[in-house]
Order: C-alpha cells, then structure tokens, then sequence
C-alpha cells in the first residue's frame, strides 16, 4: 500500500514539472500585463529544440538551454506584437500557438524515431535516503530539483524584490507605474520572454527528461493546463506548483492503473479527467471568487498602454 | 524604437493592404522556414501553387476544404461578434462527426432510408451545439473563461471519438484497422460528378447568407452587435446576455458540428484516425481574415483551401512535411494583425534621443 503511494506520488511529481515550469512562466508574463495564449506552442517549439539541441551537441545543459533560447524567442514575437504594436493579445497568443504547433510538427519530422539524449536520474545525496520522502522528491532528474528551485526563487523575486514590485506594478496600472519611473515597455518585454523561456524549459522538459524522444504534439494541451492554473493559482506561483501536483497526481493514477493492470475506470475516461478536472477547478475558483474574477487578475491585464494613451 | 500614433484618418486602399500584408507576412516566414529545413522556397511555392490551382482536381479539392472552413469560420465569427472565443470549434467538429456516425448506428435500422440524411445532419449539429453548450453554460453560470473551457474540451472530444472506433463502435469487418462502420449510401451526402464536392458546399452558402442577414439586418443579430461593443453597452441597452451567450455559443456549435458531420458524411464515410485535422483551429484565421463578415468567410476560407491542399501536394511532389499549411496560417494571422495596426496607428521609427 505504502510501495503503491509512494510510486504514484513519485510519478506525479514527475509529472507535473513542465505544467509547473509553464505556468511559473505565464505568471510573470501576466503579472506584467501580457496574456500569452502561445503557451502550448512555445513548448511545443521548445520540446523539439531540446531535442534538436541534445542530438547536436550531445549535452543535457546546452539542449536545455536551447529549449529555452527559442522559447524565448517566439514569446519575443509575442511582445512585439503585444507591447509594440499593441494588437489584440489574445489573437496574437493564439497565433503564436498555431505557428508553433506547425514549426514542431514541421521541423520535427527529421527527429521522429530517432534516438534521443535522455537525462538520467540522478539521486540527491543524503536526502535521497529520507524513507518516502527521498524516494518520491530526490530520486529524480535534475530539471525536477531545478523546479524546486525555481518556483519559491520565482516567489520571492514576485513579492520581496523590486523587480518583482515594478512587474506588478506595470501589470497593475501602467500608467503609474510609468509617472514613477518605471520602464514599462522594458519590464513587459522582459516578463513575457521570461514567460517564453519557462515554457521552452517545459517543453525541452518533455522531450529530454519525462518522454526523451520528439513525438509530434508531445505537449497534448499542457500549455492551456498551465494557463488555467495560473488562474487556479491566482497569479501566485507556489499555488501554481500546487495545481501542477493535482495534474501530475491524474497523470499518474493513469499510468498506476495502467502498470498494474487493474482498470478500475476505463483507460479513456482516465485520459479525459486531466482536461475535465482542469475544467472543474477554473469552475471551483470562479465561484469562491466573489469579484467576479478580476479581484484576482492583474488589472492592466491585455492592456497595451501607451502615454498618448 | 517605435512610436505609434493614433490614425485620425481612415487608411486609403484597407482591404487591399490587409491582403497585401497578411499574405506577404505568410510567405516570407513559410519561405524562412522552407529554406532552414532545406529546401528551396520558390520550388515549393511552385509546387504548392501548382498542385492547389494548376488541375481541376486541385481546385476542386480547395473547394471540399473550403466547405468545412467556411462553416467553422462562421462559428468562430458569430461568437467573436459578441466578443465570445469559441476556439473550441475542433472538438465541436468532432462531436459533429460523433453524432453522425452515432445517427448512422442507432437510426439507421429504424429509419426509413429518406429521413437517415436529414436525421445524420440534424445529430451532427445537436451534438455540436450540446458540445458548445457547455462552456457557455459555466461562462454565464461561473464566469469561466470560455477561451479555456472551449480548449480543453476539443482534446476530451478527440479522446471520446478514439474510444468510440477503438470499442464499441468499432468496424467487425474492419480488419483491425480501427474506424467505425462505413456508412450507409442513404446516409452519405451526394457528391457532384468525379470531384468530392458535396452537397456541404450548399449548406454553407446558405448558412453564409443566413447569418449575413441575420447579424446584419435582424434585430437579434442588432443586439449581438451591441453586446459586442462591450458589457456597459449591453447594460445600457438592457439585452439579456446571459441567454444570448447561451444561444449564441450553441449555434457556433452547431455550425462547427455541421462541419464535423459534412466531414463523416461526404468525405471519410466513417470516424477513423486522422478525422480531426485541425479545420476548428482553421476557423479563427478564417474569421479573423473575413474581419468577423459572414460575406467575406468564403473567400478567406478557400485562400486557406489552398494553402492545406498546396501543403498535400507539396507532401507528395517534394516530401516536405504538409504542416507548412499551418505554418503560413499562423504567420498569416500575424500578418493581419500588423495590418490593423498601420491601418490604427501612424508608425515612425523614434529618434535615438527619444526613450520609449
């Protein structure tokens, strides 16, 4: 019983990393006042590009890095047609999406099938050995230890820093935030690149550490689950971490109830409740939410500002 | 960097430069991306150009995608209207397709033979619509973003529709190839002589002048328009939202669904793997290049005809991968909405002493 909990749990933590990284990502990108709906396609890019990083120079740092470089890089088309040309976001984030989608799927085709680089678990010392605990959090691979260090960093930039103070503030109220000082266009810029490269980081998270190997549509709607628990987690990221456990933990009771052999519920309906419950907890949030759900949300939120105004 | 300046002005010549833009847009990335993966961009466009326009066949396979993108464009447009974002229009094609083909298994004994086109279609849009009903209901009852309900639903659909040929509608006869029976000919939609252009393409002209006369003319598609100019609008003119964003979001669905069911009907004859193809993404391009006007949807729906069959046809002259299309769709959506920034905005490079 106690082997069986531990195992689903260790595969929920696994599971729920490129979520996390994602929505950490769309968190600083809509605290500053963006929405960027490419998600799903800035991991799908930065999937392939771990991928296509890892066979070229056959290292796990520098394939990570280039999922985040062209992560990056797509969010920066993003910013320039949200920030500087002020269009409507929510056209160009599906934009972004669709283009991304067709760039995978398109470049990707030389690396169906073929071998890829595969980190490897590598075990913490000493706190591997904590019963239970060492088993489902430290007998990982290291992009799991790099989440563990990158959310409550991401925090505490977001709510203890200056920087963290001048994102908000833009996201907030550009307005005044620029009479103060604050370089508006500059800290978007920077936010919704940022947003880029956690995404790119998911994705390369995917084909380098979870399912090494390119797979067309790896993401299978992972980029809109992060974007629906950034509003699960109200903008904050350790609750976005939360939200991605409850996503891994449904991934996980689908490979439990698929290692084990016991179908309890059928393998289909399994597959849908990642979605479903998504679904359900937007529904639990809105409801307790008693300000309609702007109390919660950056005010400035898919806003171009500009001081002609 | 840049400054932008309001446009007090209209833009002389908008239409021309939109088109002019968007496609420019689309073929240079496409080209850019043509040309990393190897290939030579001009021979391509060649070959996509020839392929899509160059025979009747081509042609008339523009026209069969444009079918379905002209019914989802309609869907996204009407919603987009009244500032709704169904992009759930690929799961609602689905469910179309689901409902045909379950109109085919359940009615098809009992049924006589006449009423089993009419009840195929009518299932595919009912389960479209009920598809499409559930994000509006969450958005008007919880205040859910529909953008996400909608996502999320298209890859529920897709996993519905894999469990249905998968198990309980599997094809016996179908030689562990997974796909539902085929349908019957009472239940297939006429085609037009050797080409598959089928009777969809009516279906769709005549939805597109429904709706045209209905947002443009009708006092209901009058209130659309007012709820679409934002919320202090329709408060002011004291419409009811709530039951509009209902109906609203249903028939979107439906449309989509019609467009799932053309699909079963006319094109595949059954459910199988491969059945969503991406024609519900399709729609927002397609809407937002018609500008949201049901008369401009046609159009904008066989230009990205020709981009998916010029892709087909690239996959098989060149062996370059056929989701080019969706590469010059995204690119093209760029396009159009750097358009409507020249056509809003005066733009002038700052001078190096300015801070932007």
């Amino acid at each position: 019983m106690l082997a069986d909990i531990t195992f689903i749990s260790k595969i929920a933590m696994k599971s729920s990393v490129a979520v996390c990284f994602a929505a950490l990502g769309e968190i600083y990108a809509e605290r500053s006042g963006v929405l960027n709906l490419g998600v799903e396609g800035m991991m799908l890019v930065g999937a392939l590009a771990g991928v296509a990083a890892g066979s070229a120079t056959g290292n796990p740092v520098l394939a990570t890095l280039g999922g985040m470089a062209v992560g990056g890089l797509l969010a920066l088309v993003h910013a320039f047609f949200a920030i500087t040309l002020r269009v409507n976001q929510t056209l160009s984030g599906l934009a972004l999406t669709i283009l991304g989608g067709g760039l995978s799927s398109f470049l990707g085709r030389a690396y169906i099938g073929k071998p890829a680089l595969r980190m490897r678990v590598w075990p913490v010392p000493y706190l591997k050995d904590i019963p239970v605990v060492g088993d489902i959090f430290f007998k990982q691979t290291a992009l799991v230890y790099l989440a563990y260090i990158l959310v409550p960093l991401g925090a505490w930039v977001l709510f203890k820093t200056r920087l963290g103070l001048r994102i908000r503030a833009v996201g907030e109220d550009a307005a005044s935030a620029d009479a103060v000082g604050v370089n508006v266009t500059a800290i978007r810029y920077g936010s919704t690149i940022f947003g880029g490269c956690m995404a790119g980081l998911g994705g390369a998270y995917l084909s380098l550490a979870y399912t090494p190997g390119w797979k067309e549509n790896i993401t299978m709607g992972q980029g809109w689950i992060a974007i629906a628990m950034v509003i699960f987690a109200t903008w904050h990221p350790m609750r976005a971490f939360a939200g991605a456990l409850l996503f891994g933990l449904l991934t996980a009771l689908q490979y439990f109830f698929q290692a084990t052999g016991v179908e309890i519920i059928p393998v289909n309906v399994l597959r849908t409740i990642p979605y479903l419950a998504t679904i359900l907890v937007l529904i639990v949030v809105m409801r307790l939410d008693r300000t309609q759900g702007r109390g919660a949300a950056p005010a400035a939120l898919g806003i171009p500002f500009s001081r002609e105004g | 960097m840049f400054i932008l300046t309001k446009r007090h002005d209209r833009l002389r010549h908008q239409g021309i430069i939109t088109a002019s833009v968007a496609l420019g847009t689309a073929v240079i990335a496409g080209a850019i991306v043509m040309a990393a993966y190897g290939a030579n961009p001009v021979a391509a466009y060649a070959a996509m150009i020839r392929g899509a326009l160059g025979s009747g066949f081509g042609l008339a396979e523009v026209v069969v995608k444009a079918i379905p993108l002209t019914l989802t464009g309609l869907a996204v447009a009407l919603c987009a209207t009244m500032l709704l974002w169904n992009i759930g229009c690929e799961g609602q094609f689905v469910m179309g397709g689901i409902g045909a083909a379950g109109a085919v298994m359940y009615l098809a004994p009992v049924l006589p033979s006449a009423l089993l086109l009419p009840a195929v279609i009518l299932c595919g849009a009912l389960c479209g619509a009920f598809w499409a009903f559930i994000p509006a209901f969450l958005r008007v009852w919880g205040n859910v973003s529909e953008i996400l309900t909608t996502l999320l639903l298209n890859y529920v659909a897709i996993i519905l529709m894999e469990h249905l040929y998968f198990g309980p509608w599997r094809d016996p006869e179908g030689m562990g190839f997974p796909g539902t029976p085929l349908f019957p000919p009472a239940a297939m939609l006429p085609r037009f002589g050797e080409t598959r252009i089928h009777l969809g393409i009516l279906l769709a002209a005549l939805l597109v002048f429904a709706l045209h006369a209905l947002l443009a003319r009708s006092k209901w598609g009058f209130s659309i328009r007012i709820i679409g100019n934002g919320p202090r609008a329709a408060a002011y003119a004291g419409l009811n939202v709530p039951r509009q964003t209902l109906l609203v979001m249903a028939a979107s669905g439906a449309l989509a669904g019609l467009a799932g069911m053309c699909e079963a009907a006319a094109i595949h004859y059954r459910l199988q793997e491969g059945f969503a193809s991406g024609y519900g993404y399709d729609g927002i391009i397609v809407a937002c290049l018609a500008a949201l006007q049901p008369r401009l949807i046609p159009a904008c729906a066989l230009l990205l005809g020709v981009f998916i069959v010029g892709g087909e046809q690239l996959a098989t002259t060149m062996q370059l991968p056929a989701s080019i299309s969706r590469i010059l769709e995204g690119a093209l959506l760029f396009g159009f909405l750097l358009s409507e920034t020249l056509g809003r905005y005066h733009i002038r490079l700052a001078r190096p002493t300015n801070r932007t």
